[in-house]
């Protein structure tokens, strides 16, 4: 099973912090991979803030390609983060990670920033097009402010690997999650958390409804639907397709996923005709689980919910200014331990859970309040 | 040719039993020559008659054997093959003493003499072909273990029901935020397609005048009962032929799908119903096709139109109704079916889903894609050729059309490239049920991307007992003289039908065939919405079977 470590804050925190709650949790999960996804960036990020990162790896023959492919597209590098390593049994060390912050080309800056983002994406997707096939160059993520690492091995030595005990690099949010797949073969795409247009998730659980939709997501039209080497990563792109493409309020996620299926349940809700006609036509995203599922949006909000019978554990605890959505309480106790735990809250199969940006409300919404 | 001598007997023409499909085994020891065989088979393959025997008793004080000649009683088997044994049994069912049955004959050659006075054979049932069909080979291969926990069909919550018309893609809902929440825009500025929600399996088109009134009668209650008392929403096809004028003013009618085929018949009274109607119907068929018979249009023998149906059809009695293979408006797809989809919406305000019928045909995308573009279409179904039917040529049934289970992988996946495969359901009927397995089969065309099943057939047979199969056993759907009283007009015949019993099998069919979904769907993980189109789901023991469908091979 995967483990699930999540931090938002109202101050910069060290990624490590998510890894150790990790590691509090090592008895849910195989320690097969490590996958992390920041946002909010401090540290030498924080005052690059306006400026795309992509996130990766590649071989040199890949950085060659990455470089030459971002000088023909007017990509202008602006700052270069490389991990100093630390060798670590059992870690294979590739042969270049990095963080790479970029001035966008002029003929972008002057655009509306939805049409940046579409940029941006159709970049990454480009370079993964490139790197793919010989697997010499990865890409998770191109995006201000937001920077992702991944890599096979357990994570408590993955963040050693990279050295990210330093405080080089730092966050606001912070998502981690360990383990690698499960029913797919470990691969560094196949790795959360996902990332898309400033919509992030990682997962735990598989998805039993992911072939249809995959085919749904794939058959929207929209070119960042694609790679699916997890069943996780539909998860993303589902919040993504809600909440951007439909332009829905964040709480509607959990209405597309976990749909109610009772008409009872559903006429007591304000808005139950809209409900009714967004059951029908989003019928193929609906989930089975079981999956407990942990996000944030572009605005930097966090998320927790579940599949409707709650057959993944999750939990969310802190204090006003630091909170952690963890797959156990033991991982809330290493990142938070001086809290109310009476406050804690353990969502249930109607509940989404959003604390706001930099930690400083939660919200419990239930579904069947509306 | 002349006999060869005089009044020597020319036995040259006759057949022996041994051409025939069935051979009936007679066991005179048992037989008390009560009658009731001979009196109750359908065609008279049997018949009473005498031998002159030569039998050896022993009588008297000191029993000594004696040879002696008597006339004795005999039942014996008619081999022209007008009057040919259908296998059905009836004589085995009345016989007091179990003297008799029929035996199927493998090496029969039946069909070389179906064809006297130069008629094709016609039949009724569907497609003699007993061996195992594609859909009883798909086996449901991905079992939630360990790594996602395996629902509990008893005790989590399910929600096996299907979607019934047009849907919307949620770009065109007519929705948006409102103080963060979504609100409904005014529907009228816009054109919304009705949809109802089902149950994924329904009771495919079987009209009213080729079942028999309680045939009929008992399914329609059946469907009442299960929406009104289990509620379980089983929608059932009206066949071509109309419907009862009291059930169409009735507020059942929203269980029922009203079909409109090329004869058009029973619409007379469908339309004088219209303004008295308290109901809308479930949905409008538009018949095109049947695949049981592709090419041919409906037809109802002359034996079978008595004045209950001469009455609800709008026609004389004993006439043929045979309906033609197309409509007559057929000219092109584009502008016909768009039309008649149109007419059909607008007789009921656009408040009914109305969606055509087709026979399995390679040509099955060709329709979609003309479906798909149009707004007011509200699904396809494609019957394929396994589907059953009241009477057609035997050469229709064996040999003309297409396995569903191909046909509708290849319809689903053309729509799942356009994206639209949650936008226009596809119903799947041809061969469900066809070894018992209601359910299996159902589940199995759903993750092949059926949005709802359709089964005919197998009702017949496990809510009446139909005696036929697919070794051509009975099948004399045609002839009015089906012997369990289902599709027949003959009151002597259907009075051994009781309605009621059908109406309780068939709410026992369904309620049993949702807890075998729940049985399939639950350790698959799945139980919210329908599974649509999980293949991954299935697997199948042959390769090429496998490349084709786009599922994995195991064995």
């Amino acid at each position: 099973m995967c483990r699930l470590a999540a931090i938002t804050s109202n101050d910069y925190v060290s990624p490590m912090e998510a890894i150790l709650a990790l590691e509090t949790m090592k008895e849910g999960h195989d320690g097969s991979g490590l996958g992390l996804t920041m946002k909010d960036l401090g540290g030498e990020f924080e005052k690059l803030k306006q400026y795309p990162i992509l996130s990766g790896v590649g071989s040199k023959k890949g950085i060659e390609m990455l470089d030459n492919y971002m000088k023909r597209k007017g990509f202008k590098l602006i700052h270069n983060w490389s991990p100093s390593l630390n060798p670590v049994k059992g870690i294979t060390a590739r042969e270049y990670y990095f963080a790479r912050a970029y001035e966008v080309p002029q003929s972008c800056a002057e655009r509306k920033f939805a049409d940046c983002e579409d940029l941006l994406m159709q970049t990454r997707l480009e370079l993964r097009a490139l790197g793919e096939s010989d697997q010499s160059l990865f890409v998770y993520s191109f995006y201000p402010d937001v920077l992702t690492i991944k890599e096979v091995g357990d994570p408590l030595e993955v963040g050693r690997f990279f050295g990210l005990d330093s405080g080089q690099i730092t966050s606001r949010i912070c998502l981690a999650q360990g383990r690698q797949n499960t029913n797919y073969a470990i691969y560094l795409y196949a790795c959360h958390p996902f990332f898309l247009q400033g919509y992030c998730t990682m997962t735990n659980g598989e998805n039993t409804a992911f072939v249809p939709i995959r085919e749904y997501l794939a058959s929207r039209g929209f070119p960042g639907y694609m790679g699916y080497n997890s069943d996780s990563e539909v998860f993303a792109h589902i919040l993504h397709y809600s909440v951007r493409q439909l332009g829905m309020p964040l709480r509607y996620y959990k209405d597309v996923i976990t749909p109610l299926m009772k008409e009872s349940e559903i006429n007591r809700r304000s808005d139950a005709q809209a409900l009714l006609y967004m059951r029908q036509s989003l019928r193929p995203l609906c989930i089975d689980g079981p999956n407990c599922i942990i996000g944030f949006t572009p605005d930097g909000t966090c998320f927790m919910t579940h599949d409707a019978k709650k057959l993944r554990p999750g939990v969310v605890g802190g204090v006003k200014g630091k909170y952690a959505l963890m797959s156990e309480e033991c991982g809330v106790d290493s990142v938070i331990p001086r809290r109310d735990r009476s406050t804690d809250i353990f969502p249930m199969k109607y509940d989404f859970v959003t604390i706001s940006p930099r930690a400083q409300e939660v919200t419990v919404w239930n579904q069947l309040q509306g | 040719m002349e006999p060869a001598a005089g009044v020597t007997l020319d036995n040259n023409h006759k057949l022996t039993p041994k051409e025939l499909q069935y051979i009936i085994r007679w066991n005179s020891d048992r037989c008390k020559r009560c009658g009731r065989c001979t009196a109750a088979c359908p065609v008279k393959a049997i018949e009473p008659t005498v031998r002159v025997q030569r039998m050896t008793f022993s009588e008297g004080p000191i029993p000594k054997p004696g040879a002696q000649r008597r006339v004795v009683h005999v039942i014996s088997q008619v081999t022209d093959p007008e009057r040919a044994c259908v296998g059905c049994a009836t004589c085995t069912l009345v016989c007091p003493n179990d003297a008799i049955e029929p035996e199927l004959n493998e090496r029969h050659k039946s069909l070389h003499y179906k064809n006297r006075g130069g008629e094709g054979y016609k039949r009724g049932g569907r497609r003699n072909d007993p061996s195992v069909s594609v859909l009883d080979r798909l086996k449901f291969t991905r079992i939630s273990m360990l790594t996602d926990p395996a629902l509990d069909a008893g005790r989590h919550e399910f929600r096996v029901r299907s979607l019934l018309g047009r849907v919307l893609p949620p770009e065109e809902l007519p929705i948006r935020t409102l103080d963060g929440k979504l609100v409904v825009d005014s529907p009228a500025d816009k054109f919304i397609p009705p949809v109802r929600e089902i149950f994924p399996i329904m009771i495919g088109s079987m009209s009213i005048g080729a079942l028999s009134p309680p045939m009929w009668e008992g399914l329609a209650m059946g469907v009442a009962y299960l929406n009104e008392v289990e509620g379980l929403p089983v929608v059932m096809a009206s066949g071509e032929g109309g419907m009862p004028p009291r059930l169409l003013r009735s507020r059942y009618l929203k269980y029922f799908i009203i079909q409109i085929a090329s004869g058009y018949f029973g619409w007379d009274e469908i339309v004088r119903a219209l303004p008295h109607m308290v109901e809308d119907p479930a949905a409008i068929e538009i018949k095109y096709g049947q695949g049981a018979k592709p090419g041919d249009g409906g037809l109802l023998m002359a034996q079978k139109v008595l004045k209950l149906i001469a009455g609800i059809r709008g026609v004389p009695q004993y006439v043929d109704l045979a309906s033609p293979p197309t409509h007559q408006t057929l000219y092109s797809i584009e502008e016909s079916v768009a039309k008649m989809i149109q007419s059909m919406s607008m007789a009921w305000g656009f408040r009914v889903p109305v969606y055509p019928k087709i026979s399995g045909t390679k040509t099955a995308r060709a329709v979609l894609n003309n479906l798909a573009r149009n707004p007011f279409a509200a699904a396809l179904s494609i019957d394929g050729e396994d589907g059953g039917t009241g009477a057609a040529y035997n050469v229709s049934m064996d040999k003309m059309g297409h396995p569903i289970a191909s046909n509708l992988r290849e319809c689903y996946l053309d729509l799942v490239k356009q994206g639209k495969q949650n936008e226009l359901p596809l119903i799947a009927s041809g061969g469900v049920g066809k070894r018992g397995n209601l359910a299996a089969n159902a589940a199995a065309l759903i993750m092949l991307g059926a949005s709802v099943v359709s089964v005919g057939k197998y009702l017949m047979q496990a809510t009446a007992d139909c005696f036929g199969d697919e070794h051509n056993r009975c099948n004399l759907c045609n002839t009015g003289k089906c012997p369990r009283g289902i599709t027949t007009q003959d009151p002597k015949l259907y009075r051994r039908l009781d309605a009621d019993r059908v109406a309780m099998r068939t709410v026992e069919v369904f309620k049993a065939a949702h807890v075998e979904l729940k049985k399939i769907f639950a350790p698959m993980g799945r139980s919210t919405e329908l599974p649509i189109g999980m293949s991954d789901g299935l697997s199948i023991d042959d390769k090429a079977m496998a490349e084709r469908l786009g599922i994995t091979y195991a064995c």
